[in-house]
């Protein structure tokens, strides 16, 4: 990508559609699809959003020296609603985990989550831990995982490239985001005893079945004993 | 006067924004990826204006030497005379006692025969999902066998099936080594006695023992 | 070390044991010295805290609290002990170190809170993660975890879902170390536990009401919301998600138009147990995750750490202490750490004012030639891991110099001490310069900052603040000073000390810091220059250390304010208490105080100047 001057039509054009070498840079012979996924995987906006350490290295790659408005992300919006891409940039706890999802369901479609750094992506250092969600996949799908603790800006920047080849592989024809009927969210933990993810209901009833005829079992042995 | 201050706060801003200019100049027809504008532009010699954006992925800044990333094992070189990819490790165990977060996970090998525990690796595992990058385990490793790696471009689709890095995954051959760590690997190989494998320096060291050893006693050769 | 010049701070010999007779003389049933081998002060028992408390404070002078926590001896006697740690802010000098002990079934104390209000969330958290109940708090409850969480996970007999061991290293580990995800032991893949019997009938959330309750604001969160109201009076909430709230942190602020009535924090959002980890953790395996406390401050943080046990460990015989140069280079380390962080916090005031990134892309900019410099030394931009018990890991490297490795890698090389030379003489004079030059003047700052926010000294010494918010309100108090540790003694600095207390004056004793900071930098060169060549670390570096029983209270002069470490050894491998006086939980205490009667975008600047970072906050 160039960093500045006109748009760069060598990411435009398809190679299959040869030009005379005169004409390419000002023309550009591409798909449907090509238009449509440059177009996005230039302005991907990501949340202005920073969780923990990872963040103070996604400022510094929004900062000058590394300054990912290269990429056409500049415009970190605040607000869920206007942006495409939240960075999860850091470590993720229980009580934490609840306003992501809801953010992530007030994002609109198409949207990407980047997990930033070891705890983003599975709970890194802090895994042991009893308020630390292993990994954010746990709880919404996760598009590229960025390794490192703390990935330093140049690594931040290699997963952006990694989410562009993403963006780059989608066709408009099958993206699940112009097909018909709601996407449904996802449902947001609940904060009890401990996080309770409601996909996990049945699962948490069961348990609690099993523990209760595990009891049963074991208190009547004693007695006949 | 009022509005002194915003101004002065704007000569600033235009000051900044007309010194890039200025320094392009500098470098005009010397090319925009000249290694001396890079090395001035991302460092303290010879004046340069401010900081300039690393225009990532086409420049990159080269890590330092102790830069520290996801460990790597250090094993032999694959064309080395006497052990080819012969692992340093030997399977002692620091490095997953010291580890901090406790993403280490080694099986000791055995030997088939004896069935005694051997001097290397069975399996060697890191979860780098869990690493913390510290650097403990390279910094103290009695065996010089696992060092910190460089290579940050490591970002991926899939953590489950990728992000557990095995002994294949993570054994590099000890030309990579060299090649990260001049200053470390020549210290340590001088502490050591030599470039080769312990093993082959322990076995060199017995064959001049023997010898010097042997030597008055075969005076006829 | 040892042969510090006698200030006057320390002229009094051993205060502390005449304080500790004072008071057993005053309170003959009440007080005891604690004769423990390696511990000290006095435990107090529980039914004379109050009283205790109130004459250490006003007749002996230890009118700041700095540190509240409590210990759980499960094993060793079976009770909590709440250890207070109180200085006198005046006089500096060594702390008096008050105990109290209950037992641990039916855990109540006496809240210290009508003594030092600073003590005032330590409380809470004491509340919340030991389950210690303190009698007469008026808004005891969880402070880090949520309202209806099992459990208060940092007593001893409390294990997470993922437990595996009491003390690292895992036995899983090595030698037949077969790897796993901790979740795939787990039944639902996840990190959670729940009570035996718990099921989802009939069970119902605290939720969200739990966190509006006992705020004192006059106002019910349920009638709030009822459709007829009619009433000025609102309840809002920033946070956990706000672009200034430097992480996410949260309050919880009820407004009357648009003036503040009440703001309470919430916070725990980024609480990642790092006490708990730190207890199962080796004492040198906690050094990587103090970087991640004040992920902006990794260097100090780690000589706070390293001092702490260091202190510890010279009870035992065979302690070695740091070597000169390793003190060179450690304060060389920090005072370039504190000009990190007071950049940094400058940067982002600015952008919680409105002015939004450009004064951070400046003030940021020659951030990253000292980061360059720490990634040369210490091998990370951000988490350091720098220091070690005796000495830091390597000594300062001949060159910053890249070594090529990836497709279009470019290499720097420069000469460290000539890159150090120029960076402390030249480029962080000029960028400090430019920074006061660009925004001290501008009537716009001036007009938001002055006169806001405003904390008095008195507030600020019974709220424990710390730090540049403490020295604004016109307190000279800075550790380095009244304790001094490392070689600070030595070295020739003012303590910066401005006295309105506003948010203009927390802005500007900021910039007085960095020119101070650049003043000990200039002296530390040639003494770089001297000991080069010097051992970097005293005695042998080992894994696995011994420290000695006892405890200890390391102390250092952070960016942010002190940062201490209160560690506890029974002898073993772990320490058996760890715990962390972050100042940026501790100086949240009065931002309630500070916003009330401001309007609501005075919140978010008021709350900029005192600088936070969730990592410490929350720990």
């Amino acid at each position: 990508m160039k960093s500045n001057g006109g748009p760069d039509l060598n990411g435009l054009h398809d190679p299959d559609f040869p030009l005379p070498e005169g004409l390419q840079s000002t023309i550009a012979v591409t798909s449907l699809d090509r238009v449509y996924n440059w177009s996005r995987k230039n302005s991907v906006w990501p949340l202005l959003f920073g969780l923990a350490c990872c963040a103070i290295e996604m400022i510094a790659t929004a900062a000058s020296r590394y300054d990912f408005s290269r990429f056409g992300m500049e415009v970190m919006r605040a607000s869920p609603r206007q942006a495409d891409l939240l960075i999860i940039s850091g470590t993720v706890t229980k009580k934490m985990v609840v306003p992501i999802v809801r953010i992530y369901n007030q994002m609109p479609e198409p949207k990407y989550v980047l997990a930033m750094g070891a705890c983003a992506s599975g709970g890194g250092p802090f895994k042991e831990g009893y308020n630390v969600v292993s990994g954010i996949d746990k709880y919404i799908p996760v598009d590229v995982y960025v390794p490192g603790c703390p990935p330093t800006p140049q690594a931040l920047i290699h997963g952006f490239l990694t989410l562009h080849k993403k963006i780059e592989s989608q066709s408009i024809r099958t993206v699940p985001w112009y097909r018909s009927g709601e996407s449904a969210g996802i449902p947001i933990p609940i904060l009890g005893p401990d996080i309770i993810d409601p996909r996990q209901a049945e699962l948490i009833r069961r348990q609690a079945e099993l523990a209760a005829s595990n009891k049963q079992e074991a208190a009547p042995a004693p007695a006949e004993a | 006067m009022y509005g002194l201050g915003v101004l002065k706060g704007m000569g600033v801003t235009l000051k900044h924004f007309v010194e890039t200019y200025i320094e392009d100049l500098k470098y005009l027809g010397k090319g925009k990826r000249s290694v001396e504008a890079f090395t001035v532009r991302q460092g303290l010699r010879g004046k340069s204006l401010g900081l300039f954006t690393v225009e990532y992925p086409e420049e990159k800044i080269a890590v330092p030497e102790r830069f520290r990333f996801v460990p790597f094992l250090v094993i032999n070189n694959l064309d080395d005379p006497d052990l080819p990819g012969a692992d340093w490790c030997t399977s002692c165990g620091i490095c997953a006692k010291v580890c901090p977060p406790q993403c280490i996970w080694i099986v000791r090998g055995t030997d088939p025969e004896t069935g005694r525990p051997k001097p290397a690796p069975e399996a060697f595992y890191i979860d780098i999902d869990i690493c913390m990058n510290c650097g403990y385990c390279a910094e103290f490793c009695p065996f010089d066998a696992i060092k910190m790696d460089h290579d940050y471009e490591l970002a991926s689709y899939d953590r489950i099936g990728e992000h557990i890095f095995d002994k294949k995954k993570l054994s590099k051959e000890f030309r990579y080594y060299r090649s990260l760590y001049p200053t470390l690997s020549a210290e340590e190989a001088e502490a050591r006695g030599g470039w080769e494998h312990k093993d082959v320096l322990k076995a060199k060291a017995k064959a001049e023992k023997a010898q010097s050893a042997g030597a008055p006693a075969q005076p006829g050769r | 070390m040892a042969d510090k010049p006698v200030t006057e701070q320390t002229a009094v010999a051993d205060p502390i044991t005449q304080v500790v007779a004072v008071l057993k003389e005053r309170f003959p049933e009440a007080v005891q010295a604690d004769e423990r081998k390696g511990f000290s002060g006095i435990v107090v028992d529980p039914r004379s805290l109050v009283d205790v408390a109130t004459v250490v404070r006003d007749e002996l002078g230890f009118d700041y609290l700095s540190s509240a926590t409590a210990v759980d001896y499960l094993g060793k006697g079976d009770y909590f002990e709440m250890v207070y740690h109180a200085y006198r802010i005046r006089q500096g000098g060594p702390a008096l170190v008050i105990k109290a002990r209950t037992p641990r079934d039916k855990a109540t104390l006496p809240s210290l809170i009508g003594v030092w209000p600073g003590v005032d969330f330590q409380e809470r958290e004491a509340w919340d993660l030991m389950g210690i109940r303190f009698e007469g708090h008026p808004n005891l409850k969880r402070i880090l975890m949520w309202e209806g969480f099992a459990g208060h996970p940092m007593r001893k007999d409390w294990k997470e879902a993922y437990y595996e061991q009491d003390n690292k290293p895992f036995d899983s580990r090595w030698p037949g170390g077969q790897v796993s995800r901790a979740e795939e032991h787990n039944p639902y893949g996840k990190n959670v536990a729940y009570p035996e019997d718990f099921t989802l009938d009939g069970f119902t959330p605290v939720g969200e009401a739990a966190n509006y309750t006992g705020l004192n604001m006059g106002v019910d969160i349920t009638e709030l919301s009822s459709p007829g109201l009619r009433t000025d009076r609102l309840i809002v909430n920033l946070g956990p998600h706000h672009p200034s709230t430097h992480g996410v942190f949260r309050m919880i602020v009820s407004l009357n138009g648009e003036t503040v009535e009440q703001l309470e924090p919430m916070m725990g959002y980024l609480h990642r147990n790092h006490e708990k980890i730190g207890e199962r953790n080796t004492f040198l395996q906690n050094m990587p995750f103090t970087d991640r406390l004040d992920y902006i401050c990794s260097m100090s943080n780690n000589l706070g750490y390293a001092q702490a046990v260091e202190k510890l460990m010279a009870l035992g015989p065979r302690f070695q202490p740091p070597t000169y140069r390793a003190e060179v280079i450690r304060v060389l380390m920090v005072e370039l750490t504190r000009i990190v962080n007071h950049l940094w916090a400058i940067g982002f005031l600015l952008n919680d004012l409105g002015a939004f990134f450009t004064p951070a892309l400046y003030a940021i900019a020659q951030r990253e030639l000292i980061l360059d410099f720490f990634e040369a030394t210490a091998g990370s931009r951000l988490m350091c891991n720098y220091m070690r018990f005796g000495g830091v890991s390597r000594d300062l490297p001949e060159k910053i110099l890249g070594i090529p490795l990836l497709a279009n890698d470019l290499i720097r090389d420069e000469n460290t001490m000539d890159f150090l030379t120029n960076l402390i003489t030249e480029r962080l004079p000029q960028a400090v310069d430019e920074l006061d030059n660009y925004l001290s003047g501008s009537e716009i700052i001036i007009n938001r900052c002055r006169g806001v926010g405003i904390l008095p000294p008195e507030m600020a010494i019974a709220y424990s603040m710390a730090g540049p918010v403490l020295r604004a309100s016109g307190v000279p108090y800075d550790v380095r000073r009244a304790e001094p540790y490392s070689i600070y003694a030595d070295l020739d600095f003012d303590v910066a000390v401005r006295y309105n207390g506003d948010i203009y004056d927390r802005y500007l004793i900021r910039i007085d810091e960095m020119r101070e900071s650049i003043r000990i930098l200039k002296q530390l060169l040639p003494l770089l220059d001297e000991t080069r060549g010097q051992d970097i670390q005293a005695g042998t570096k080992a894994y696995s250390p011994r420290v000695p029983e006892g405890e200890s209270y390391g102390r250092v002069e952070n960016p942010k304010g002190e940062l201490g470490f209160y560690v506890v050894s029974d002898g073993g491998q772990n320490p058996w208490r760890y715990h962390v006086r972050a100042p940026s939980f501790i100086n949240l205490t009065a931002l309630g105080e500070m916003c009330k009667g401001h309007k609501v975008a005075d919140i978010v600047a008021i709350l900029g100047s005192i600088d936070i970072v969730l990592g410490e906050t929350d720990r």
